[in-house]
């Protein structure tokens, strides 16, 4: 916020507001000192001008909290919402610590302003972890400066007062409402963060339990509320087509024809900056409907450049990795203890597997999508933008604006929209340069979506790789080495997002020999965070390879699991971020026991054990499974154990293992992104496979609530899925899976 | 450039649009009416389903000039005034959305099952659900929202009454 900026706030305010005195309107404008207006980090910043007036008409506890004198608490939720729930945890979190009565609260999407409210994205399940005690410290902050306005109120000691129910209660049973001290208590000073005790878990009223989601009412009722509703006055459509090999640049096109077209405003080419994160080449179509940009769309004849395009063959990549899994990796390699004695010690076992995975879509349903309004400064003013964007990141759309146009964050508003999914998909800035940029060449705000072809061949994609794993088995059974050659990605020289295999992957940490080496391809197609990322796929080789490990040395699984974790205690000291061999065992423990391992079943059914630890979650899950003779598979149950410390909200929680489950699912049984000439042969659903309602299993989930601080859960339930069905279907028919989609061995759901 | 009348959510419309408009764009861009969603454009994800005459469609796949004459009903029309649709009702009841975006689709195709077949088996809830894509995986809770309208006496795996929602 620029000082200019900021003083025309002021005087907005005060010309609109002129009873407001100075001390409440500097805090309005978030300036005043000595820690009066707590905000979520230093208060720099100012609220957008067009919300100053209802920051008046209530109270303001904090930079999340408002109370209104009717007794409504507005509490602002700072993180974009794509369906991981934080829109109605974190503002749990606040209203549990506040006493706030659930009821009385309205969440409300907060303005971009990270000065304001910290850091404002989403992703790598951080986002509860994260701000946890933020939260706590909001809540607790509002709770005790309406403690002291009661105290003032009722003229008793503040020791003698809590708070419950939105109300400051009295030991005597007396009591004030929050909508009768919200004026009062905005004026109380704000205790220290340092001073602040935290409610204990025996005394919460809201964490802990079933909350439906707070927008649910507006879409079971079609309000808007995404990305893809935005609808601005004397709004235009847009599309942009790019090569279809990716990185290949525009020559020409027939866009004199295309404006031809009935409904056409503007067709142009548009060229880029060669980061794929923010601008390619292409051409821009531009019209009175989106369904007319598709059509002419479809009509447009592009002569392209492929000349420095992506070049990927799929094909090429499975005979060059399976041509090198005889060999040790030459890059990047760890090594611990000698493997190589203990695979050649006599007693001991070897077992070798070689492991392939695909490329995946994050397919969102809500194709990538950007409304941006360029406007010229007029009278010597800057330029300026305003974008309305379904984003992981919101930030993110300042350093693109500065990328494309030079421009300062104070010229760019982002307004946060509701993301139709994301998994990691709305993490770059790409949907976003685009739009920008064919506003600022039409003069007037559009609406860009992406066709669905577009967004199936245009992704930052789960990146594909290869693994030939190999294991020594002592004479008692017990795992002494492995080693793992991954084949993985690189693009312009940098390991993309989603490849590799760390030192850290279970169980190279519970052993003495370990070795990991690495062959990297270089690709031109575009990879980025997906569900879990890396998770996703070590998960299906190494609890596949484990299982398999731990049947030739006959024994059960789950015991072969226990005993390599050990003892309790952290695998890195001091690092909560860690696996917890003991939180690890008492899951693997709580998950058997339910699912009913070890039990008989009939020829053709088996269950499969899996589990896993990222993201700070330790997670099992058991898969019940039939196959028959046409290999069409039938999931009859996941069961699955948790251990994520205490949980917020239970029905979102609940929500993201079963959401994870049918994703796990959907992903390894039919999904996979070619490429062949830089090209992504699939286009849309008919040739990508997604699970239907038919096929998704019921999911059985148990919570370990433990004493640990809450960690997120929308990504860390998805990877035990496959190797537990991959290892239920071994049980059941005694083929081992070592490639996925299994569509490509023949089996279907 | 042909002109169209037809009834969206009881409300008499007239359009002027070319007659292989789909449905969905002029709900979505010339009405307004952006409750309705896009996710494919070929009828396999069933983002778009509306209901013609009561029975559900594929939006995106259905031309202007075929509902010329028609009833249209979208999401937006689904409740009675304020009164939501028990399927709404239950969609929050059960907190079945995730990102939310299919979910339009799903109660449309919900409840053009239940107007049909006011007491479905689960197999014929399944049939009737199948073409309608659900990314973030909540078919669980799609199916038992379903059954709790239909008034199913026996629960799924997943007891709904188990859940304690806020008001």
């Amino acid at each position: 916020m620029s000082a200019h900026r900021l003083l025309d706030a002021i005087r907005g305010a005060l010309r609109t507001h002129a009873g407001v005195d100075r001390r409440e309107f500097l805090k309005l404008a978030g300036i005043t000192g000595g820690g009066f207006v707590l905000a979520a980090v230093a208060p720099r910043g100012v609220f957008a001008s067009e919300g100053t007036e209802k920051l008046v008409a209530s109270a303001e506890l904090n930079a999340f909290v408002h109370v209104s004198s009717d007794g409504k608490i507005t509490i602002y939720s700072a993180n974009p919402e794509m369906g991981q729930g934080v829109k109605t945890t974190l503002p749990m979190i606040i209203a549990e610590e506040m006493g706030a009565d659930w009821r009385d609260v309205e969440v409300v999407q907060a303005p971009v302003d990270e000065a304001r409210f910290g850091r404002q994205g989403a992703g790598g399940s951080t986002t509860v972890p994260r701000t946890w005690n933020q939260m706590r410290e909001m809540g607790a902050t509002a709770r005790e400066m309406f403690i002291s306005a009661g105290a003032l109120v009722m003229e008793v000691p503040r020791e003698e007062l809590h708070a419950e129910s939105s109300k400051v209660v009295h030991t005597s049973g007396r009591f004030k409402t929050f909508a009768e001290l919200a004026t009062l208590a905005s004026r109380q000073p704000a205790p220290e963060p340092g001073t602040l005790i935290f409610k204990e878990r025996a005394d919460y009223t809201i964490i802990g339990r079933a909350v439906s989601g707070v927008d649910n009412l507006a879409i079971t009722t079609g309000q808007a509320l995404f990305g893809i509703d935005t609808r601005v006055e004397d709004m235009l459509y847009a599309a942009y087509e790019k090569c279809p090999a990716i990185g290949g640049k525009v020559v020409s096109a027939n866009v004199d024809e295309i404006r031809a077209m009935p409904g056409i405003v503007d067709a142009f080419l548009l060229r880029g900056n060669g980061d794929v994160r923010e601008l390619l080449d292409g051409v821009a179509i531009v019209g009175r409907t989106t369904w007319h940009v598709f059509q002419a769309k479809k009509q447009l004849k592009v002569k392209w450049d492929e000349s420095a395009a992506s070049k990927d063959s799929w094909a090429e990549l499975v005979t060059r990795a399976t041509a090198g899994a005889g060999t040790r990796g030459e890059a990047d390699v760890y090594a611990k203890g000698d493997v190589d004695t203990r695979f050649a010690a006599a007693g001991n076992r070897t077992l070798e597997a070689f492991y392939e995975y695909p490329f995946v879509s994050h397919f969102t349903l809500e194709p990538m999508n950007c409304s941006a309004h360029y406007r010229k400064g007029q009278n010597g003013a800057k330029d300026t933008v305003e974008l309305w964007i379904p984003t992981q990141f919101p930030a993110g759309a300042h350093a693109a604006a500065k990328s494309m146009f030079g421009f300062e964050p104070d010229q760019v508003t982002v307004h946060q929209m509701r993301l139709g999914g994301s998994f990691g998909r709305r993490v770059y800035s790409e949907y976003i340069c685009e739009s920008m940029k064919i506003s600022e060449r039409v003069g007037r705000p559009v609406k860009l979506t992406w066709m669905r072809e577009d967004d199936l061949r245009h992704d930052f994609y789960r990146v594909g790789g290869f693994q030939k794993v190999k294991a020594a088995i002592d004479a008692e059974g017990r795992l002494v080495a492995f080693e793992n050659h991954h084949f993985g990605m690189k693009r312009d020289g940098e390991v993309v997002s989603g490849s590799g295999f760390r030192e850290n992957e279970f169980p190279v940490q519970n052993i003495a020999d370990a070795l990991i080496s690495n062959t990297w391809f270089d690709i031109g197609t575009p990879c980025g965070p997906w569900r879990a990322p890396r998770s996703n796929t070590n998960a299906f080789v190494m609890q596949t390879f484990l299982a398999e490990v731990a049947h030739t040395a006959g024994r059960d699984y789950v015991d072969f699991l226990l005993e390599l974790l050990g003892e309790p205690r952290w695998l890195e000291e001091g690092n909560a971020w860690a696996l917890h061999t003991g939180r690890a065992a008492g899951v693997i423990r709580e998950a058997a026991k339910a699912a009913g391992w070890g039990r008989n079943l009939p020829a053709g059914r088996g269950l499969g054990f899996a589990f896993y630890f990222c993201h700070a979650a330790h997670v099992a899950e058991v898969a019940e499974v039939s196959v028959d003779a046409k290999k069409h598979v039938t999931v009859h149950k996941v069961t699955v154990a948790v251990d994520v410390g205490p949980i917020i909200n239970r029905s979102g929680a609940l929500s993201q293992v079963e959401g994870a489950v049918i994703d796990g699912l959907s992903t390894m049984m039919g999904q996979k992104i070619t490429m062949e000439g830089g090209r992504i042969q699939q286009s849309n659903f008919h040739d990508y496979r997604i699970l239907r309602m038919p096929s998704a299993p019921p999911v059985d989930i148990h919570f370990i609530e433990s004493d640990f601080a809450p960690t997120g859960l929308g990504e860390p339930a998805l990877p035990p899925l496959a190797p537990a069905v991959c290892n239920a279907i071994f049980a059941a028919t005694g083929e081992r899976i070592r490639k996925m989609p299994l569509a490509d061995l023949g089996y279907t759901i | 450039m042909p002109n169209y009348q037809f009834t969206v959510n009881g409300e008499r419309r007239s359009l002027d649009v070319e007659a292989d408009m789909p449905l969905l764009w002029a709900l979505r861009d010339v009405l307004g009416l952006i409750g309705t969603k896009y996710g494919c454009g070929i009828g396999q994800c069933g983002a778009c389903t509306v209901h013609l005459d009561g029975v559900a469609v594929r939006a995106c796949s259905t031309p202007v000039a075929a509902v010329a004459g028609r009833a249209v009903r979208t999401i937006e029309g689904l409740a009675t005034g304020d009164d939501l649709h028990p399927l709404q009702k239950a969609w929050i009841d059960l907190d079945v959305a995730q990102c939310g975006y299919c979910q339009a689709g799903q109660i449309m195709a919900a409840a053009a099952l239940l107007a049909a077949n006011p007491q479905p088996s689960d197999a014929q809830i399944d049939a009737a659900m199948a073409g309608n894509y659900c990314r973030c995986g909540t078919y669980n809770r799609i199916r038992s929202a379903v059954r709790k309208v239909a008034g199913a006496s026996s629960a799924l795996w997943y007891d709904a009454t188990a859940m304690e929602v806020s008001a």
